[in-house]
């Protein structure tokens, strides 16, 4: 028998597999084709304090393995997702859920971080630092260490829940953020969100998506982010959530080796819907076939 | 839904880039015309969704446009080869509001109507059919429209075939319609009927409702076009979106 639990912050996962943020929903379609409990977690869709419609059609683009996204975090605001999303998620799904918040100032993380910290079905809350900060020019606050470090101490202030910050790859040095939001007091790092990217229709000579730019994941961006986990879990104490590209039982075993304490699966979930319980049906016999008895002992295991 | 592996058992060219695929397989989770599947294909990374043009127990059939890479592969896979699919997409037609309906149709949006009018004349409703197209070289349907007893006007852009001009040309007054087509052309329709059922496209992930890439805006609030859609009611129409 091999061992596949994992842990994250003292929180004991069946298996490290894990639907990312904006790949899943809130579970329902999910949970009609398939049943959800075996999964570790899930990670919700990116809440922020009000309603968001997200940006304008068309939102998809298609690249040679991968996809670019520009949803735009339509989502529908903190209350509902407290009121309404979260509860009904728990009746079809009796682990703790990683509730994602995105926000465009500190005050906006704070305010759904102090709503979520009383929600009983998050386990975790995830901080996705990718989106521009409003207040400070633009710039995205992941990719300012100062930023991501003002924006952890303040969400730790008000909730007890673990915060773990999801960084964006779009950073020269992804190992300085994640020490960063470490030592201002991040109980672990999720990592890597979307990379920017662009495709071009050379009909129309305009860009596919309407926004011009938006987010590229999918099995392209694995080698990148299996050496960013790498770098971040070199760097820091805190346990990482791998993520990335990853499409297979494989995928998986090699992002741990890399890093992570557990995963998140994307992209993949949206192509093929049954991806994830085909992951955890197909990890204790790849396990097996190299010699892994427990799974969690293989996490950050290369030099 | 459920993803199905069929069996292609035609697959035809039937006007200028535009095959109709013959597949067998199990058809259980499809419940109404202008449903789609969402087609997963060896070199691509997203599935390519088409409608459901026709289905019975066991066999599906679909009418696509060589448009781009996807499309082309499918237009070569040769009887016996496998295709997996998702079935069981999207909302459909609803016909429990139709009284006297039009169907009109244009180009690739043709094919969803053609379950559509089946479906109708199964319910002794035999709407009169309006079908667009380019030219005469684009014109596919027309007869199998006509083979089931529907009275059937053909316009063509360049009036190669039947009437030169647009499906709108043959629209006097009209209380309710079934429509497919490109958006200027559901946009010209939507101005000269009274109320009626549109279908639309939009560039998807996922196809069953979890990324919100396909979302847009309508007078009931945002509408996922794969899960809430493809079919809008006139009712709830925002034009701003396209
Ligand atoms: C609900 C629905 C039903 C459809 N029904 C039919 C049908 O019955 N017959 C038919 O010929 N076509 C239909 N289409 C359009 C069909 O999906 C596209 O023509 C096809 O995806 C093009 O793929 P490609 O690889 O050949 O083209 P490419 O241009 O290379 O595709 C690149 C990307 O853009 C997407 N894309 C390109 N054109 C469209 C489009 N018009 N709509 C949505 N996504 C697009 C592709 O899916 C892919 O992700 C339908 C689309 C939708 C959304
Ligand atoms: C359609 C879509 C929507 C996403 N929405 C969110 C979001 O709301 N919040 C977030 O932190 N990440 C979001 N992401 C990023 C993913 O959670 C993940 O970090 C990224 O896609 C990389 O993993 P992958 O390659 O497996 O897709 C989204 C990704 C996709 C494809
Ligand atoms: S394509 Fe994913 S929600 Fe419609």
């Amino acid at each position: 028998m091999v061992d596949i639990t994992t842990e994250l912050s003292g929180l004991k996962l069946d298996n490290p597999v894990i639907p990312a943020s904006g790949t899943f929903g809130y579970g329902q379609e999910f949970s009609k084709i398939y049943d959800i409990n075996i999964l570790g977690s899930i990670a919700v869709k990116g809440t922020t304090k009000n309603a968001r419609f997200g940006n304008e059609q068309p939102r998809i683009a298609e690249c040679t393995s991968g996809m670019i996204n520009s949803v735009g975090l339509q989502n529908p605001g903190i209350e509902r997702v407290i009121s309404e999303e979260l509860p009904e998620l728990q009746k079809i799904f009796h682990k703790p859920v990683i509730a994602n918040i995105s926000g465009f100032s500190v005050e906006e993380y704070v305010y759904c971080a102090e709503k979520i910290n009383n929600v009983p079905n998050v386990g975790i809350i995830e901080i996705n630092v990718s989106c521009p900060n409003v207040h400070g020019g633009g710039m995205a606050f992941g990719s300012d260490p100062q930023r991501v470090a003002e924006v952890t101490r303040a969400v730790k202030e008000v909730t007890r829940k673990p915060v773990y910050i999801k960084l964006t790859p779009n950073v020269t040095d992804i190992a300085e953020i994640a020490v960063s939001a470490e030592n201002a007091g991040a109980d672990g790092i999720s990592l890597i969100n979307t990379m920017l990217g662009m495709r071009i229709d050379i009909k129309t000579r305009r860009p596919v998506i309407a926004n011009k730019m938006g987010g590229f994941s999918g099995p392209a961006i694995f080698p990148v982010a299996l050496r960013m986990v790498y770098q971040v879990h070199k760097a820091v104490k805190i346990p990482v959530i791998g993520m990335g590209g990853i499409s297979c039982a494989e995928d998986v075993i090699e992002m741990m080796m890399a890093g992570a304490s557990a995963v998140q699966i994307g992209a993949a979930n949206l192509v093929d819907p049954f991806i994830c319980p085909k992951i955890i049906h197909d990890l204790p016999e790849v396990c097996e076939r190299i010699g892994i008895h427990k799974l969690s002992g293989i996490i950050g295991t290369i030099d | 839904m459920r993803e199905i592996k069929f069996e292609v058992a035609e697959n035809k060219k039937i006007a200028r880039d535009i095959y109709r695929m013959t597949l067998i397989g199990d058809t259980s989770d499809i419940t109404a015309p202008g449903q789609f599947v969402n087609i997963k294909l060896p070199y691509q990374y997203l599935r390519r969704p088409v409608s459901v043009c026709d289905y019975a127990d066991g066999e599906l059939t679909l009418i696509y446009k060589t448009v781009g890479a996807g499309t082309k592969f499918m237009s070569e896979l040769s009887k016996g080869s496998n295709l997996l699919a998702l079935t069981g997409l999207g909302n459909g037609y609803d016909i429990a509001d139709a009284k006297n309906p039009v169907i009109i149709g244009g180009g690739v949006g043709v094919p969803p109507l053609y379950g559509l009018a089946k479906k109708l004349l199964e319910h002794n409703i035999k709407p009169s059919v309006i079908l667009g197209f380019n030219s005469i070289e684009d014109c596919f349907y027309g007869n199998e429209f006509k083979a089931l007893g529907f009275d059937v006007k053909i316009a063509t852009m360049d009036g190669s075939y039947g009437t030169k001009g647009l499906v709108t040309d043959f629209i006097e007054s009209c209380e309710y319609a079934y429509v497919c087509g490109p958006v200027p052309m559901l946009k010209a329709v939507y101005e000269k009927v009274q109320d009626g059922q549109f279908s639309f496209e939009a560039r998807m992930a996922c196809g069953f409702g979890v990324c919100m890439g396909c979302s847009i805006r309508t007078k009931n609030g945002f509408k996922r076009i794969c899960a809430d859609g493809p079919v809008l009611k006139y009712s709830e129409i925002l034009w701003e979106n396209s």
